[in-house]
Parts: structure tokens; C-alpha cells; sequence
């Protein structure tokens, strides 16, 4: 049942490749509800005993000769990943509801990139998955280089180049696992003793091909520059499912196949993990472009991840997948205000440039929704991030106790960049001029020079006309609402999704094996 | 051994000499040449498609000079495919003068091809190479309007004859090591000598040959000029026929002719004595053919480049050996050949349409004709190895096979450079595309497709979308063609 979302998908895309252009959109949306709908219907029915472990849908020889197998599967993890694809799919195709440049190629990419997403999610054939992989690589080119805003042909280049690299590195990690092993299906490779001397050159290879793709320090330049040059819904789908399929696809193949070598170089993942979120951080404090910052903050978040799959315990590592869906759900609701509420309307993204047009009274929805997702982002109790972040930390506590201290650090550097990035964008003082107000020297400071400006005072009592911004519509209310109500659900009743992922994780090799 | 026999065991050969000689009367003949004597050609290709199936399964004649195997019918068939589809694209309405003088050449290379696929012996195979080369040569300078068309010619020509020397040199050498010709006989022979000097001269100057055939580096210096100048089916010809008969010669010459001869230490860690020539012909031609590729600015000049880097993985499967690797090979080369065609009928297309193939002609195709467009970024990204074409599973077939081939995975470091071979490659592949997709139309482009109106036959577009649904099947279900290959090694 599950598996249709993947031919849905596709099915979808090809179809809307041959329709006029106005019903290009619709038909994403039909095709993305119905997968998300496939895979709630899929979450409602599965028992919580069935998700423990890798259960086949379909299992087809495909290849027989080299033992190849269209082979898909589910479990805990997988499903909520899927989840999270589906929405994030169905926001993006509402937050890009005005496309009217060549809207049929611009779903048609969409559409390939979230097919190819519920593929690795579903794939238990390490070949299925490392096509479903490589094949999400070629639409974000598009997506990007024909759509996209600023610096788009050099961000789309960097971006599709980055994550071939990765493939690439992944390719060598597949095939010594192939060829040692003689087997491409996931659970046999996961029984299957691989000698700790391969397992130690070839574990670090095949991780970090996949923690490319995740945003690992310092392989992670490509992200932040490629998610601001991507349409909004480019850089939804880029910062809510492509960068969970490199640190889903570490922990299926990289952790599980080869776990003597995940235990040898784990210390290092942690490190570089704890680094990216350090470092994200402290740049995004200094970003004056609000979808960069919302770029590094992503960077940020996937260290989060990092580090939950780096601490080896059941616990960090299920608190690694619940932030895989948080995260997901919340990046892609910030790059959806940024972009599509802020950018499309005030055509700036320049905080100064933002802070003084009093968007807070022109858009308050946006501004309510870039609220509640900062919110989220910054671990507040009540929004999945906090649920998230609180059982990476846990999990980080018992193996990495240092790393908590650092991280905690880190934490309050993203509170820092966050509440300055909403403060600056929605709450900033509004200048009588309406414009621009490029105050010298610390992008902290708003105020406008106060030579050819009234006193606050004044300015309180008679607010200066809001600048005339279209309203927002009530297709990106919706988006926004799907999201919100998402992070809002899990933040508040996380045991939804955990009760789920926590005994599929517990199910893996490589934590049985002892760690 | 009758005539008759023989005329049955050689009827595909047969068949395409009479469409040859048809065609080129009827040429000379008829007034709208053009149109029939491609329809004879595309025709007489077809039933000697026909005629390979109905042939035995398996026939010997001549002591290996004629050999019928479901191998070398496999190959047979997939090089008169390739044939058609040249045809097909030839076809046009303004095309060269005496168009079926060239058909007609076309259909004698592609003789030469069968002749060279279906032999085992070494003589035989050095007349295949020669009427294949030959036949070649003169379609390259087709194009007596375009001094480019000489000079490629020339350069083919001169730069071929040189390594057709080579390649007989070095096989009389092996002639006198083994005293027989028949590759069978002279790996039985090989195998109980040791490893003289001179038999090893004689085994470099024939894979020089080769390497020469298959454009790897440092021999593949014609294969710019000659593919951007020779006229474009006669390019596509080149790319793609060629190469996969020399590559089915060159793998049962290196693998049951040299196959027992064992090198003095192993190197490391590789198979058979030959295997580092032709690993660092490999090394060579990925790292050349890609870097050089980075700096083209013409479509086919790339393609050329591209063709290098290709040779060299393909080489990978020759240099891990064994059935599996010669299985990959012989995948890898066929997937490519298809592909090639393909991107240069677009090249075609493009160049009838703008009147150049350089990237600024290429730019806003998406515009001018979606289907080109989406086409080409089929075959493209095919070469370039990404999933779900055909390109994808035959790297990734290739590509394990080289990993288990050498102990101690003594070939990773190929497979490494080859892989990232690939990645570079992403880059120039990916700027076609982008010229294709999102760059506005030129105002030259524009207006001279308004002039010619599009021109764009019908049958062009068939062909192409039929090699472009070829190329995303392979992709899909590579088992197609990968089990008739296994099954026939």
C-alpha cells in the first residue's frame, strides 16, 4: 500500500509533463495528497509491533543475475520519514501555487525529486536505493538553475556537483559491500559479517558520501548557498527531505552494514556533528540575507541529527529520526515564510531592508507563522524541535557528555540568530520613509538615525501607513497551517511518531551488537 | 564444405553487399535519390537482421575466420541496428550530393563490422579492421563543401593507417610466437610459453592498434577533429559502430588470445600480464578525455572528449577480465553506442536548424522543440551516469565487476579515478543541458529557424525518440539485454 506513493508520484509527474500548463498544479496537488493520504492510511494500519522491524511490501527480481531486487520495505523509521515527505510535498506544491514560468517542467522536477525521496525511503535493495538516490540529484539542478533567484546557475552547479561527489563516494561504499557480501538486499547485508579491515576504510567512505548530502561540517558549503539561490518550493524540499535522505541512508546502510566501523570512527562523526552545529550557528548570527540564515540554520539542525546518530544509543539515535521529521517540517515552514511570503512581496531579503517596512502589521500572518516556526526552531517546549533535540541530548549525555556542554552553547547561539532574524524581519522599527533604512556599521541595530525621523512617541501614537503588500493568500495559509499543525502535534504528543521509531531503531544490527 | 554452406552461414553479409550495390546504382540512377535509396538501405538492413536470426546457432568455417556464435550474432545484429538508425538520420532533405554513394559507403563499413564481429582469427580480423577503416575514411571527408570535412578525413585517414600498421606488425609477431592465427589456437599456444620480449612487442603494437580504434588516450588525438568535422552521420557512425565492434575484437583477442599469458610479477596485485597496459590506457583516457572536456566550448568537440573518457571505462571491464568483465564491457559499449547515436542526430538536427553545433546553438532548445530538448538530456545524462538510464546500471555493473576482479581489491584505485572521472564529467554534461534549458535563444538561432521553419522531419523525431526510449529501458530493465549478452559468453 505505501509503496503507491512512490507510483503515484511518478505516475503523476510523467502526466502532468503533457497537460496545459493551468492544470499542472493541481495535479501535483491531487498526486501529493494522495501519497500523503497512502501514507497516513499506512501509519493508522500498521500495528506498532509490525513497524519494529523491516517489513516487505514487494519483493520482484529485478536483475536476477547479479541479484538485484526491486525490494521495497517499512518500518518505524522509514514511515515517518515518509510522513514528513509528504508534507513537506504538499506544502511546497501549495507555496508554489503562482508559478506561471513553465509550470508543467517546474512539477514535473518537483514531482521527481519526492518521488525519488518516498523510493530511498521505502528501498530495502541497495541498488533500489542508491537509484532512487542519485536520481533526486538531476531535478534539484533544474529546479534550481531555471527557477531559481540568486546566484542560481553557480548555487544549482555547486549544489548538483556536491551531491554527485557524495554519490560518488557512496558508489565506491556500495560496491565494496556488493562484492564482499555477494548480496544487494539490505537485510541480508545487515547479517552478513563484513571483515573489520574493510569495514574500516569503507564505513567512513560510505558515511560520508551520505553526510554530504546531510550537511556535515565542513562538506556542507553547498547548502546554504544552494537553498537561498532555489525557488521557495526548491528550497523547502532540499532543506525538509534531501537533506534527511543522506542521514537516513547513513544510518540504514553506512551504520547498519558496517557497525565495527561506525564504532571506530563515531567519536569523529561527533565531533564534526557537534562542530556543524557550533558553526552554523555562530555564522548564521552574522547573515544580513534572511534566507541565508534560515540556509545555515538548517546546517545547524542536521548537526543536531548527526550527532543523535553518532551517540550509538537507542535513544540518541531515535531522537536523530524524530528530528529528521522536525526538522523537515520546520525548515521547510521557515524557507516557505522567507521566501515565498517575504521575498515574492517585498522583493528584498536583506534584514536591514526588511526591519524597516513593519511587516508585522502588513503581513501579520506571515509574521505569525515565521513566529511559531522560529519557535520550533529554537527548541521551545510544545514544537517537535524541543521534543527532538531534548532525546539527541539524553542520548548525547550518556556517551558524549562534553558534546552536550558544547552543544548547549550552541543552543543558545541559534536562539541568538533566530530571534534576531525575526526580530529584524517583522518587528523592526518602521521608518517613515517606508524604505530601507541601512544603518551603519552592527546589523544588530535598527533604529533609523533619528535626524530626519519623528520621535517614537510620535510614531506609536500615528503608525506610519503599512507598505502595500499583497495579502496573503489562502493557499500559502494552508501550507503554512499543514505545517504548523504538524510541528504542533508532534511537539505536543511526540509518543505519536517515537512509539514508532524507538523499537525500529532498538531492531538494528548495529545496536544489538553492543556498543 | 560447400559454397552453398558458406553462402548460408554468410547470408547477413551477403544481403547488405547486394543493398550496398543497390543502393549505389539506384544513386546514380534516379533523380530523387535521396529518398529511395535510404528507404533500400534502411530496407536491406533490416533483412539482414533477419538473416542473422535465421542463421545456426552455432558454425564454424575457415578454422575461426567465419565463427557463427550467439555472441557474434548478438553483436551482428546491434551493429546493423546502429546502421539503421545512421541511416535514418542521414535522411534529409538537403543532404550531401550523392547521397547514395554514401549510403552506400555506410553499408560497406557496416560489412566490415560484421566481418570483424563474426571472426576469430587474426587475419580475418585485420580485413575487417581495414575495410571498416577504410569505408570510414572516406565517409568522414564526405562533405566536399566543408574543408573541415578533409581535414578530418586526412587526419583519419593518416592517423589510421599508422595504427592499422602497428596492429599488423604486432600480429605477424604473434604469428611467429605461435605459428597459427586462430585466437583459440594461439592462446592454447601462448599458454605454454613463457613470456618472451617479443611476443610482448607484438602484444603492445596490437593493443596500440586498438587503442587507436576505441580513441584511448594517448591515441585518441583524430578523434576531436574527425568528430567535429566528418559529416554528422558519419561521426555518429564512428562513435558508436565502431567502437563496439573493436571493443567485441579487441575483448576475445585480449581474453582468449592473450588470456593465458601471465606477466612476470604480479603488478598491483592485477590478473594477467597485459592488464597494466591496458589499466594505464584506461587511467590515461578517463583523466584526459574529462579534463579536456571541461574546456569545450563545441558540442560535438566534447562529444569527442567524452568518447575518450568512455573508452576508458569500458577498458575496466577488459582490464578485470573474465566473463563478468567482458559481459560489463560488452553492456557498457552497446548502451553507449545507442546513446551516441541518439546525441548526435540531435547534434544533427541542431546544425540543419542553426547552421553550427557549438553550445550558443544549442541555447533555448526547450523552446524551439521540447522534444529534442528532453531527448538530448536523455542521452546526456545516460553518459554521464545518472539513474534511471541505461548509462547508470552499466557504470555500476562495470564498475563492481573491476572492484572484484583484482585481489585485495587491487583495481579500487581505478574504479576511484573512474568514478571521479564521472563526476567532472556531470559538469560539461550538465552545461549542454543548461545551454538547452535555460538560456534564452540566441537572436541568430532564432532567426534562422524562422527562415528554415521547423524543418524538423518527422522520421527524425521517431528515431530519436525511439533511442531515447531505448536508453531509459536499458535503465529501467538493463536485464533486456544483459541476459542475451551473459547467455551468449
Amino acid at each position: 500500500m505505501i509503496a503507491w506513493t512512490i507510483y503515484v508520484t511518478f505516475a503523476g509527474a510523467v502526466v502532468l509533463l503533457f497537460l496545459p500548463g493551468g492544470l499542472s498544479r493541481w495535479i501535483a496537488l491531487i498526486t501529493t495528497i494522495a501519497s500523503f493520504a497512502l501514507s497516513l492510511s499506512a501509519f493508522f494500519q500498521m500495528s506498532i509491533v509490525d513497524l519494529a522491524h523491516f517489513n516487505t511490501i514487494v519483493r520482484v527480481p529485478w536483475v536476477p543475475m547479479l541479484g538485484m531486487n526491486y525490494h521495497l520495505a517499512v518500518d518505524g523509521i522509514s514511515l515517518t520519514m515518509v510522513l514528513v515527505t509528504g508534507l513537506v510535498a504538499i506544502a511546497s506544491v501549495l507555496f508554489s501555487w503562482d508559478v506561471d514560468h513553465r509550470p508543467n517542467e517546474f512539477f514535473f522536477w518537483l514531482l521527481l525529486v519526492v518521488g525519488g525521496s518516498y523510493g530511498v525511503f521505502l528501498s530495502a535493495d541497495l541498488f533500489l536505493l542508491f537509484l532512487f538516490y542519485e536520481l533526486v540529484i538531476v531535478p534539484k539542478y533544474f529546479l534550481i538553475a531555471i527557477w531559481g533567484s540568486t546566484n542560481k546557475e553557480y548555487g544549482a552547479m555547486k549544489l548538483t556537483l556536491y551531491s554527485f561527489f557524495g554519490g560518488a563516494l557512496v558508489f565506491i561504499g556500495i560496491i565494496a559491500a556488493y562484492v564482499t557480501a555477494g548480496s544487494l538486499d539490505l537485510n541480508q547485508l545487515a547479517e552478513f559479517q563484513f571483515p573489520p579491515q574493510l569495514q574500516s576504510w569503507a564505513f567512513p567512505v560510505l558515511f560520508i558520501g551520505f553526510a554530504v548530502l546531510a550537511g556535515i561540517w565542513p562538506l556542507h558549503t553547498w547548502a546554504p548557498t544552494g537553498h537561498v539561490a532555489a525557488p521557495t518550493a526548491g528550497s523547502m524540499l532540499l532543506a525538509g527531505i534531501v537533506m534527511k535522505l543522506g542521514s537516513y541512508a547513513g544510518l540504514r546502510v553506512a551504520m547498519n552494514l558496517f557497525p565495527q566501523g561506525f564504532q571506530m570512527w563515531r567519536n569523529w562523526i561527533a565531533v564534526l556533528a557537534v562542530i556543524g552545529i557550533v558553526y552554523a550557528a555562530a555564522v548564521a548570527l552574522r547573515q544580513r540575507d534572511l534566507k541565508f540564515v534560515v540556509g545555515y540554520s538548517s546546517v545547524s539542525h542536521m548537526g543536531f541529527v548527526l550527532l543523535g546518530l553518532a551517540t550509538a544509543n537507542a535513544l540518541g539515535v531515535s531522537g536523530a529520526v524524530l528530528q529528521m521529521f522536525s526538522h523537515g517540517v520546520i525548515g521547510a515552514l521557515l524557507f516557505a515564510v522567507a521566501g515565498r511570503m517575504v521575498y515574492r512581496r517585498t522583493h528584498t531579503r536583506d534584514l536591514d531592508a526588511l526591519s524597516g517596512m513593519g511587516l508585522s502589521q502588513a503581513l501579520p500572518f506571515a509574521a505569525f507563522s515565521f513566529v511559531i516556526a522560529s519557535a520550533a526552531s529554537m527548541g521551545i517546549p510544545g514544537f517537535s524541535g524541543f521534543a527532538a533535540e531534548i532525546t539527541i541530548l539524553i542520548g548525547a549525555w550518556k556517551t558524549y557528555p562534553v558534546a552536550v556542554w558544547i552543544t548547549g552553547a550552541g543552543m543558545v547561539l541559534v536562539a541568538a540568530f533566530t530571534l534576531r532574524a525575526v526580530k529584524q524581519s517583522f518587528f523592526g522599527e518602521r521608518s517613515a520613509l517606508g524604505g530601507s533604512t541601512a544603518s551603519p556599521g552592527d546589523a544588530k541595530s535598527y533604529s533609523a538615525s533619528p535626524t530626519f525621523v519623528t520621535s517614537s512617541a510620535e510614531r506609536s501614537i500615528h503608525p506610519p501607513h503599512p507598505p502595500d503588500l499583497a495579502p496573503i493568500t489562502l493557499v500559502e495559509k494552508c501550507g503554512a497551517c499543514l505545517l504548523m499543525f504538524a510541528t504542533l502535534a508532534v511537539g505536543l504528543y511526540p509518543k505519536l511518531l517515537l512509539d514508532r521509531i524507538m523499537p525500529a531503531v532498538e531492531a538494528m544490527r548495529f545496536l544489538k551488537s553492543g556498543s | 564444405m560447400s559454397y552453398l554452406e558458406l553462402l548460408k552461414l554468410a547470408s547477413p553479409e551477403i544481403v547488405v553487399v547486394i543493398t550496398a550495390l543497390a543502393v549505389l546504382a539506384i544513386g546514380l540512377a534516379s533523380t530523387r535519390a535521396s529518398d529511395i535509396c535510404s528507404f533500400v538501405a534502411a530496407l536491406g538492413l533490416v533483412l539482414a537482421i533477419g538473416a542473422v536470426l535465421m542463421l545456426p546457432r552455432n558454425a564454424t568455417l575457415f578454422h575461426g575466420m567465419l565463427v557463427i556464435s550467439p555472441l557474434n550474432s548478438l553483436f551482428k545484429i546491434i551493429c546493423l541496428a546502429l546502421a539503421f538508425f545512421t541511416v535514418l538520420l542521414a535522411y534529409a532533405k538537403n543532404s550531401l550530393r550523392n547521397h547514395g554513394e554514401y549510403l552506400a559507403i555506410i553499408l560497406l563499413a557496416t560489412i566490415g563490422l560484421m566481418l570483424l564481429v563474426g571472426s576469430e582469427e587474426l587475419l580475418m580480423i585485420f580485413i575487417g579492421l581495414e575495410l571498416t577503416g577504410l569505408s570510414l575514411y572516406v565517409m568522414a571527408a564526405f562533405d566536399k563543401t566543408d574543408v573541415r570535412s578533409a581535414e578530418a578525413g586526412l587526419k583519419y585517414f593518416l592517423f589510421g593507417s599508422t595504427a592499422s600498421a602497428f596492429t599488423l606488425f604486432g600480429i605477424s609477431f604473434i604469428y611467429g610466437m605461435s605459428g597459427t592465427t586462430g585466437l583459440a589456437a594461439v592462446g592454447q599456444k601462448l599458454a605454454t610459453q613463457s613470456i618472451q620480449p617479443l611476443l610482448f612487442v607484438g602484444i603492445v603494437m596490437t593493443l596500440v592498434g586498438f587503442a587507436f580504434k576505441i580513441a584511448a588516450a594517448p591515441f585518441h588525438l583524430w578523434a576531436p577533429d574527425v568528430y567535429q568535422g566528418a559529416p554528422v552521420p558519419s561521426a555518429a557512425f564512428i562513435a558508436s559502430g565502431s567502437k563496439v565492434a573493436s571493443f567485441v575484437v579487441l575483448g576475445k583477442i585480449v581474453l582468449v588470445g592473450f588470456g593465458p599469458v601471465h606477466g612476470s610479477a604480479a603488478w598491483h596485485a592485477m590478473i594477467a600480464g597485459w592488464a597494466p597496459v591496458l589499466a594505464v590506457l584506461a587511467a590515461l583516457s578517463v583523466v584526459i578525455g574529462n579534463l579536456v572536456a571541461l574546456a569545450q566550448s563545441n558540442v560535438r568537440r566534447l562529444l569527442a572528449y567524452s568518447a575518450v573518457a568512455h573508452a576508458g571505462y569500458t577498458l575496466l571491464g577488459l582490464v578485470a577480465g573474465g566473463r563478468d568483465g567482458f559481459s560489463a564491457t560488452l553492456f557498457y559499449t552497446t548502451v553507449y553506442a545507442f546513446t551516441l547515436v541518439g546525441a548526435f542526430g540531435v547534434v544533427a538536427l541542431v546544425r540543419r536548424e542553426t547552421a553550427g553545433d557549438d553550445l550558443q546553438n544549442f541555447a533555448g532548445l526547450w523552446s524551439r522543440s521540447p522534444l529534442l530538448a528532453g531527448c538530448m538530456s536523455i542521452f546526456m545524462l545516460s553518459l554521464a551516469g545518472l539513474p534511471p538510464l541505461a548509462g547508470f546500471f552499466g557504470k555500476f555493473y562495470l564498475f563492481s565487476v573491476a572492484f572484484r576482479a583484482g585481489a585485495n581489491h587491487g583495481l579500487l584505485w581505478l574504479v576511484a579515478l573512474a568514478l571521479f572521472g564521472s563526476l567532472v564529467s556531470l559538469y560539461y554534461y550538465l552545461i549542454v543541458l543548461k545551454v538547452i534549458f535555460t538560456d534564452q535563444s540566441g537572436d541568430a538561432a532564432t532567426s534562422i529557424a524562422a527562415t528554415l521553419g521547423s524543418d524538423i522531419e518527422l522520421l527524425q523525431r521517431i528515431t530519436l525518440s525511439v533511442l531515447a526510449i531505448v536508453v531509459l529501458l536499458l535503465g529501467i530493465m538493463p536485464g533486456i539485454l544483459l541476459t542475451q549478452i551473459a547467455v551468449s559468453l
